[in-house]
């Protein structure tokens, strides 16, 4: 299972990848593989503000659904239009073109401690 | 930002406690004896995701269920699903016994021939759907691995007269061939004239070398066939069926695939759409439940609800957009959003691209075009009554 190093995690299996002030978000390989073929996503809406935990969207697989926690607070900055044409994006490439939203991050010093490392969230998914 | 409601919700996270995504628990369900099938290692081999199944551990996917939906869809597939039960029914009266205890008229049944069944309690509600297998010198019953201890044990409360039930689950390896090429491979398996062999009826005879029950029917729409073989020639049979299937493409077709396949289908599922709270007549089962066959556990409460006229219907439902239907998503009143019904069964559909459902609606509002809303955890979507199968296969 591809769990890439540079990344952060939660243990709602979303990942964060830290770039200034914004805050890339996706779903872990691990999730998406228990998902299955990922056939829809609900996305947010641009400029939409958000808070740590709160529901940013949802994934319709062929067997479940399933909604994705923002791992930070904020505000959505940009969204992944590809995925609407392309949903099984998040499938073949969850860390890359699968991303989900671009957060303009409010308060990423104090929120950045409930995140995991890769190595804390490999020991979850072995667990 | 759009709304979505509390109720509903799944984590991520969740999906660990997904019955079709608990992988992790397997090894850790303690006390309780997870059941391998002959295949078990087979499919961990292939890379199967598996997971427990009514007591079983099964594959749910070994590469896509969409892909592996389209592969039955197209050519062929094969299932293991060898969890299902099976009981011999044996004993001079074993005709008669069957019969009272099922609704489908097993008197007009011949040798070589199955029936789709139901059994019921008194009041009407389904204890379980079954198949009817008549031999020679038995009656087999096939029943669903959820419901085999609780199946034994209705029979064996109103079993009478001289028969005997025995419960061959344990031994039993069951395969099924299914997809429009299924003749064509098992003929390369078996002297057995599949020709002959029609919709619904079987044979004994030998498939790969190996003993078999080799019986026209399935779960998935398409042409094809289920083999009932001893556990000692699982392994055998279904690697002879690959060797044989490669120039079908064949691939192995797990639980996940099975679900969907049967939902395009309007196929019931015990569980899902039909239980003990629903009798035959509104789950649309009416063609096998034979009233004037004579008495049978449940008929007169099942008749009454005949004459009273039905106050809802499975229906099938096609939602209009974006929305996916789920089991237990409510079915509202296109106008005055009153909760109406309940979705059974809902997934996208991989050959048409939509949510389809299977649900309970009023009887006033299950003719073909009514119009209804899904409330797809908090979303409303237009979804409309149309004809079923929701697919049709084009050979």
């Amino acid at each position: 299972m591809n769990i890439p190093k540079d990344l952060l995690y939660t243990k709602d299996h979303e990942w964060v990848r830290i770039e200034g002030d914004l805050a890339v978000v996706g779903i872990t390989d691990f999730a998406q593989g228990e998902l299955g073929d990922i056939v829809f996503v609900q996305l947010p809406e641009k400029g939409s503000r958000i808070a740590q935990g709160q529901s940013l969207g949802s994934i319709e697989a062929v067997k479940a659904v399933a909604d994705v926690y923002s791992p930070l607070s904020g505000e959505v900055a940009e969204v992944n239009a590809a995925l609407n044409d392309k949903p099984e994006l998040m499938n073949q490439e969850p860390y890359g073109g699968g991303w989900v939203v671009k957060i303009r991050t409010a308060n990423l010093a104090a929120e950045k401690a409930a995140l995991l490392n890769a190595a804390a969230y490999a020991d979850l998914t072995t667990a | 930002m759009f709304e979505l409601t509390d109720r509903d919700r799944l984590r991520l996270a969740d999906l660990l406690g997904n019955p079709y995504n608990i992988s992790s628990q397997i090894q850790s369900s303690g006390d309780n004896v997870v059941k391998k099938t002959a295949l078990t290692d087979s499919h961990r081999q292939l890379g199967a995701k598996m997971v427990e199944f009514a007591g079983f551990e099964m594959p749910v996917q070994y590469t896509s269920i969409r892909a592996e939906h389209l592969r039955v869809r197209t050519t062929v597939g094969v299932f293991d699903v060898s969890h299902m039960g099976e009981f011999y029914v044996t004993g001079p009266e074993r005709e008669a016994f069957v019969d009272y205890v099922t609704v489908n008229d097993v008197k007009s049944l011949s040798v070589g021939q199955v029936q789709y069944s139901c059994m019921c309690k008194p009041h009407g509600g389904i204890v379980d759907d079954l198949l009817v297998y008549r031999f020679p010198d038995r009656i087999m019953l096939v029943v669903n691995a959820s419901n085999m201890e609780k199946d034994l044990g209705w029979l064996k409360e109103n079993q009478r007269g001289s028969v005997q039930l025995e419960n061959r689950s344990d031994d039993v390896t069951l395969l099924a061939v299914q997809g429009r090429h299924a003749q064509s491979l098992m003929r390369k398996l078996t002297d057995t004239d599949l020709s002959q062999v029609k919709y619904y009826w079987f044979v004994e005879g030998r498939v790969a070398g190996a003993p078999a029950v080799i019986s026209r029917t399935g779960y998935t729409g398409e042409d094809g066939f289920e083999i009932y073989l001893a556990n000692r020639d699982g392994v055998t049979v279904w690697n002879a069926l690959f060797e044989a299937g490669r120039e079908f493409n064949l691939e192995p077709i797990g639980l996940g695939a099975r679900d969907s396949l049967r939902l395009e289908m309007k196929m019931c599922l015990y569980g899902n759409d039909i239980d003990e709270t629903t009798h035959p007549l509104e789950a649309g089962l009416g063609w096998i439940t034979k009233l004037n066959k004579g008495d049978f556990i449940g008929r007169d409460k099942i008749l009454a609800h005949k004459q009273a006229g039905l106050t809802r219907k499975l229906v099938g439902l096609e939602v209009e957009g974006a929305g996916f239907p789920r089991h237990g998503y409510a079915v509202l009143h296109k106008d005055n959003g009153r909760n109406i019904g309940a979705v059974t069964s809902g997934t996208v559909s991989p050959c048409l691209n939509k949510g389809i459902a299977m649900g309970y609606v009023p009887a006033e509002l299950s003719e073909i075009g009514s119009e209804v809303k899904i409330d797809c955890r908090g979303r409303m979507f237009p979804a409309k009554v149309v004809k079923t199968p929701f697919y049709l296969r084009p050979y």
